[in-house]
């Protein structure tokens, strides 16, 4: 046995500096307020033990002390609070240029796609200084994606698709574990994260052997699966356009206005009936069963990309379900009931 | 004797506090789901029949009637009555079982139990062989009705829809179910209640077993008033 | 051992509840709350051995990195069995069942709970519930976890899940009509003279742990049924194959379980305010205080179940809402503590082994609370959640805490229950032997697991093996302070010194009684006319 007795992982992301100093603050009151506590009984007890000619003194209490006693910890736990939140929704909120990666988690492994394509099991490489967004769905049970040295985790849910991010800040091999127990081998389900230099990782891209990116393996399947069919940029199409959909605001036949996520796009193909693009008719059918979750994610690759093309604003509504960030309805218009106006007719009927 | 019957009775409103956080869990996981599966709630809502639903509803109300009259009688001393009352109870309780019993037997018929342990394996589109006729076919239902009240439905939304409703189905046997487990205890509780009054054991001076046994006859028949419009009456859209 | 001024040697009265009746119908046809309570002793010890010996296999296999003591589908059983037994069959029913059932009514100058047949019906479905665990355990184990998360539970595993479901819940049902029973004495069956403010917070905090326990294990009832019901039947309540949602399980499952621990923390805390003040000989330093903040954390208890949730897929909102709402719980419980602290000052402190067990509480309790801070905090959470961490914080609070708090109420109430005091000497060093094999367990376990050794793991990188050998270490020392007082306990039955009325000479209705006290408690109903903890008046005493 190796004696290493370490106290602390490495510090690996851009926010694992920020989550240690949080954790050593907490360690300091604790350690302050248990010795405190501690000290106190020790002192309590010999100074005022049992002796013959010592005799107790009943005190009823203190209402000025029972305040001050509720209102500082009180004081002191807000701080964690507010502070603990700052760091939350630093950690819960990826910025918009992050390289995104998607990650599949089944009994008992990892599965790694890469945007051009290239895919790994178990391993998970990544450059330093740029931020990285992690999308993961589980195919059998929930598990969990925890990488100690960037101090990130989240649960690894099925049917449901879940993210975290980080900026890797130092090469080196760490730690990558499923921490939601999900069955026998549990343990098991360990993987590493390699960080590596920027031009290291340029490489390792390259020598992979990759199939093609994701969004040209995205684009076979749709075509594959018959959706060029419908989802057509004419006016004539059965289907809403994908043109410029990702991340868009979207008015649904109900007249809510949902955003054009990863989740909904995964919902759209899973269960087409869900939510139905205003103008248009209930459809599609359903590709449950028959697209794998890889497929489903190379999809939306595929999809992202073809917004990333137009980036042009959309003068011309070739694409009359996708809103213009100026007509998304504000919250008091809809209260009003602006939003109970008839959908302007713009698909065909079929 | 008064401490003791303030105490009984105490005892068994703060018990009946437990059984409404147990109901409690269910209805709100049936809540959260029928937001979640409008369409289906509709469709299944729809296929369970709300005749059979609303006479059990006078059935149960009846029982709680004679309950509170049983109630009533106790305190009087009046034996007869007492075990007439009781009697009576139970015997619209168990009319209520029959009834349930006949709506699960149309839904075993129709194929509609979830999962496939019991009976057929589900199936609400496409209908369900029974006495050579082919019934439960929620999906082709789903498309009539809301091609008459709404606007026409495409059949693979229909199949999804009907698919769906095996989690209506789900919640409706296990609240139900549930439901039904408890008027089975009720009923035995009712027995042994019409034995003691039978034996002239209660009287102005002690009737609180029976007023016990009302107090939870009563929650059961509150328990229904609420199933009742959920199932059957909310998301219904025709039949 | 003699009380007062005289020096008689104490004597067992002649006639008490364990000899009235003989026979083992007049045992388990008993009425009397405290056979029903001896009968739960019996119980729940056998429960706390089981699941030691679970624990004890466990430590044993993390000596070393790899997996190499058992298979990893035994080692899964191992844990689950661990956390099921602990939990449900022995820390629910401890403090609640044993010392409650014994101590409650004679604290209220009753003569039994309100409804005895009802508490004998508790304990058979007690027992049959833990009969279905054992079932379970027999059937060859379950591995999900204590905490059944769905769809593994309803869908991924092969063992036994429902029978040992059923018997949680029916397990279940036996808590409620505790509480049921508890809540209506409470209010009903009173001594004249017994007001609320003048209830001895042994009663106050059973009291607040009483309405967590019916209002909320009817829930895990119905969580419970639902996952039986899934598995058994193939429906789609949280199958997200069929359209359901695993999240809604966790929701369902916390809403009971996070007020659970509370259950068991409550009535634990009682036990140490009759402890402290009476080996300070003092009055408590801020009753209403204490009363009340048991209250509230019965209260903020219920609202916090989704801390357990933050990186479930919970949204950003309900994380903030549920991470504000648990500092809230925390600060009741800090107010207790510095009241059993102030109790002290200026008190006149002796300790025997209950104080010891106090003492040990207060520390460790703190600790354990102070470190919940860390996982109520979201920053910090989202690292340590599901890692070692949790398992050290859980482990203060339950067994630093609540099984500390249980001791200490075994030696506490030990002479009255049976009439005979344990000796002295090997309960203190039991006492040191139990905390420092604790510490030792579960201290390494806070680096462990900030450095991010997860949960439920049997097989480790190396790096981590030298704090899990001092953790195993430790185990074997608090093994050995466990079944220390097994034994001279049993032993103190046969050669055990007479007790007397009130060997600690403390203030409470049930040392105004005989030890062991009649069958029905009192000879002649007491009339109270003084507040609790009334030590002030008495003549200065040497013992």
């Amino acid at each position: 046995m190796e004696f290493k007795l370490p106290l602390f992982p490495e510090q690996a992301s851009s926010v694992a500096g920020q989550v240690d100093a949080f954790y050593l603050f907490l360690v300091l009151l604790t350690t302050f307020f248990s010795l405190l506590i501690a000290l106190m009984i020790v002192f309590f007890i010999i100074k005022y033990r049992k002796r013959p000619d010592h005799k107790a003194e009943q005190i009823h209490g203190s209402t000025l002390l029972e305040i001050v006693w509720t209102a500082i910890p009180l004081g002191i736990s807000m701080i964690i609070f507010v502070w603990g939140a700052v760091l939350y929704y630093h950690l819960q909120n990826p910025p918009k240029d992050a390289l995104e990666i998607y990650g599949v988690g089944k009994q008992w492994m990892w599965k790694f796609q890469h945007p051009g394509g290239q895919r790994e099991i178990n391993t998970l490489h990544v450059p330093t200084g740029r931020p990285v967004k992690v999308t993961l769905i589980s195919q059998d049970v929930i598990h969990d994606f925890f990488v100690p040295a960037f101090r990130i985790k989240t649960d690894v849910l099925p049917n449901r698709y879940m993210h975290t991010w980080f900026t890797p800040t130092r090469e080196g091999n760490y730690h990558l574990f499923c921490s939601q127990y999900c069955g026998t081998n549990h343990s098991g389900m360990i993987g590493e994260v390699v960080v590596m230099k920027p031009e290291d990782y340029a490489e390792w891209l390259a020598s992979g052997k990759a199939e093609g990116s994701m969004a040209s393996m995205g684009e076979k399947l749709f075509q594959e699966f018959g959706c060029t069919t419908c989802h057509r940029p004419d006016a004539g199409a059965r289907g809403p356009s994908l043109l410029g959909l990702y991340g868009r605001p979207v008015r649904l036949s109900d007249n809510r206005v949902v955003i054009a996520d990863d989740n909904y796009i995964r919902e759209s193909i899973l269960n087409p009936n869900a939510k139905i693009v205003s103008g248009f008719q209930p459809i599609m059918p359903t590709f449950q069963g028959v697209v794998s979750e890889e497929g489903l994610i190379q999809i939306t690759e595929y999809i992202k990309h073809l917004s990333q093309q137009d980036s042009e604003p959309l003068s011309n509504r070739s694409n009359p379900a996708v809103l213009r960030d100026t007509e998304v309805p504000t919250i008091q218009q809809e209260l009003k009931g602006r939003g109970n106006e008839p959908a302007a007719p713009s698909g065909k009927k079929p | 004797m008064e401490q003791q019957k303030g105490a009984s009775t105490f005892g068994m409103w703060v018990f009946l506090l437990t059984e409404l956080m147990m109901f409690g869990g269910l209805f709100a996981s049936y809540l959260i789901y029928r937001l979640k599966f409008y369409a289906a709630w509709e469709a299944g809502s729809s296929s369970i029949d709300v005749h059979w639903g609303f006479i059990n509803t006078l059935v149960l109300i009846g029982s709680s009637f004679t309950m509170a009259m049983a109630v009533w009688a106790a305190q009087k001393g009046d034996k007869n009555k007492q075990v007439m009352f009781l009697i009576g109870t139970m015997i619209l309780g168990a009319a209520f079982l029959g009834i349930k019993g006949i709506e699960y037997k149309a839904k075993y018929d129709e194929c509609h139990i979830p999962g496939h342990i019991i009976g057929k394996a589900f199936n609400a589109s496409g209908g369900c062989m029974a006495d050579g006729k082919v019934t439960g076919d929620i999906a082709k239902e789903f498309m009539e009705h809301q091609a008459e009240i709404h606007k026409p439905v495409p059949e693979a939304f229909a199949k999804q829809t009907a698919d769906q409703t095996q989690i209506f189905f789900s919640f409706y046997f296990a609240m139900t179910g549930l439901h039904a487990f408890h008027m089975v205890i009720g009923l035995g509780l009712l027995g042994w209640l019409t034995l003691r009054a039978s034996r002239g054991e209660f009287s102005g001076q002690y009737f609180t077993p029976v007023e016990l046994g009302g107090l939870y006859w009563h929650f059961v028949d509150i328990v229904w008033i609420f199933l009742f419009p959920l199932l059957y009456l909310i998301n219904r859209t025709h039949g | 051992m003699s009380t007062a001024a005289t020096t008689v040697k104490p004597v067992m009265p002649a006639k008490h509840y364990l000899n009235d009746n003989y026979g083992i119908r007049s045992w388990l046809l008993t009425k009397d709350h405290k056979r029903i309570a001896i009968l739960y002793l019996c119980t729940i010890t056998f429960f706390f051995f089981l699941g030691g010996m679970f624990a004890a296999l466990i430590r044993l296999e993390l000596l070393t990195p790899e997996g190499d003591l058992f298979h990893s589908d035994t080692y899964n059983k191992l844990f689950t069995m661990h956390g099921v037994n602990m939990i449900f069959f022995f820390l629910i029913p401890s403090v609640p069942a044993v010392l409650g059932n014994f101590i409650l009514p004679i604290m209220l100058g009753a003569k039994d709970l309100a409804f005895p047949k009802i508490n004998l019906l508790s304990w058979y479905i007690f027992i049959v519930g833990a009969g279905f665990g054992l079932a379970a355990l027999i059937g060859g184990g379950v591995d999900t976890g204590w905490t059944f998360y769905t769809p593994l539970s309803t869908g991924y595993v092969r063992t036994p899940v429902i029978v040992l479901a059923v018997g949680i819940l029916i397990a279940g049902f036996a808590s409620i009509f505790t509480g049921l029973n508890f809540i209506v004495t409470t209010h009903r069956m009173r001594a004249p003279g017994m007001t609320w403010g003048r209830l001895p917070l042994m009663v106050w905090a059973n009291y607040a742990a009483s309405l967590i326990m019916i209002l909320g294990t009817p829930v895990i009832a119905i969580t419970l049924i639902l996952v039986a019901l899934e598995r058994g039947f193939h429906i789609g309540v949280f199958d997200p194959k069929l359209g359901g949602d695993p999240v809604l399980f966790q929701h369902m499952f916390w809403f009971y379980s996070h007020p659970a621990v509370y259950i068991m923390i409550l009535p634990g805390m009682g036990v140490i305010s009759e402890i402290v003040t009476c080996f300070s000989r003092k009055r408590v330093f801020g009753y209403t205080f204490i009363a009340f903040s048991s209250i509230a954390i019965a209260v903020f208890g219920f609202v916090v179940w989704a801390h357990h949730m933050f990186v479930a897929g919970i949204s950003t909102y309900s994380a903030l809402v549920f991470s504000l709402l648990s500092f809230a719980v925390a600060i009741p419980s800090a107010v207790k503590v510095f009241n059993w602290t102030a109790t002290m000052y200026k008190g006149s402190v002796s300790l025997e082994t209950p104080m010891l067990y106090a003492l040990a509480f207060i520390g460790l309790f703190t600790i354990g609370g102070l470190t919940g801070l860390f996982l109520a905090a979201l920053g910090t959470d989202i690292h340590i959640h599901d890692t070692y961490f949790v398992v050290a914080h859980f482990h203060y609070v339950m067994v630093g805490g609540m099984v500390t708090a249980y001791l200490g109420g075994i030696h506490f109430w030990w002479p009255k229950m049976t009439g005979k005091m344990y000796p002295e000497a090997p309960a203190k060093l039991a006492a040191l032997i139990t905390f420092i094999g604790f510490n030792l367990t579960f201290f390494p376990q806070f680096i462990l697991g900030y450095l991010g050794m997860p949960r439920r793991y049997h097989a480790y990188p190396p790096e981590f093996q030298v704090l899990n050998v001092l953790s195993s270490a430790g185990a074997s020392v608090l093994a050995v302070g466990f079944i220390m007082p097994l034994v001279y306990f049993l032993w103190s039955l046969k050669f055990g010194e007479a007790a007397g009325d009130n060997p600690w000479d403390a203030k409470g209705l049930e040392w105004q009684t005989t030890s062991p006290p009649p069958t029905h408690n009192f000879h002649e109903v007491p009339i109270v006319t003084e507040d609790p903890y009334n030590y002030g008046e008495e003549a200065n005493v040497v013992h």
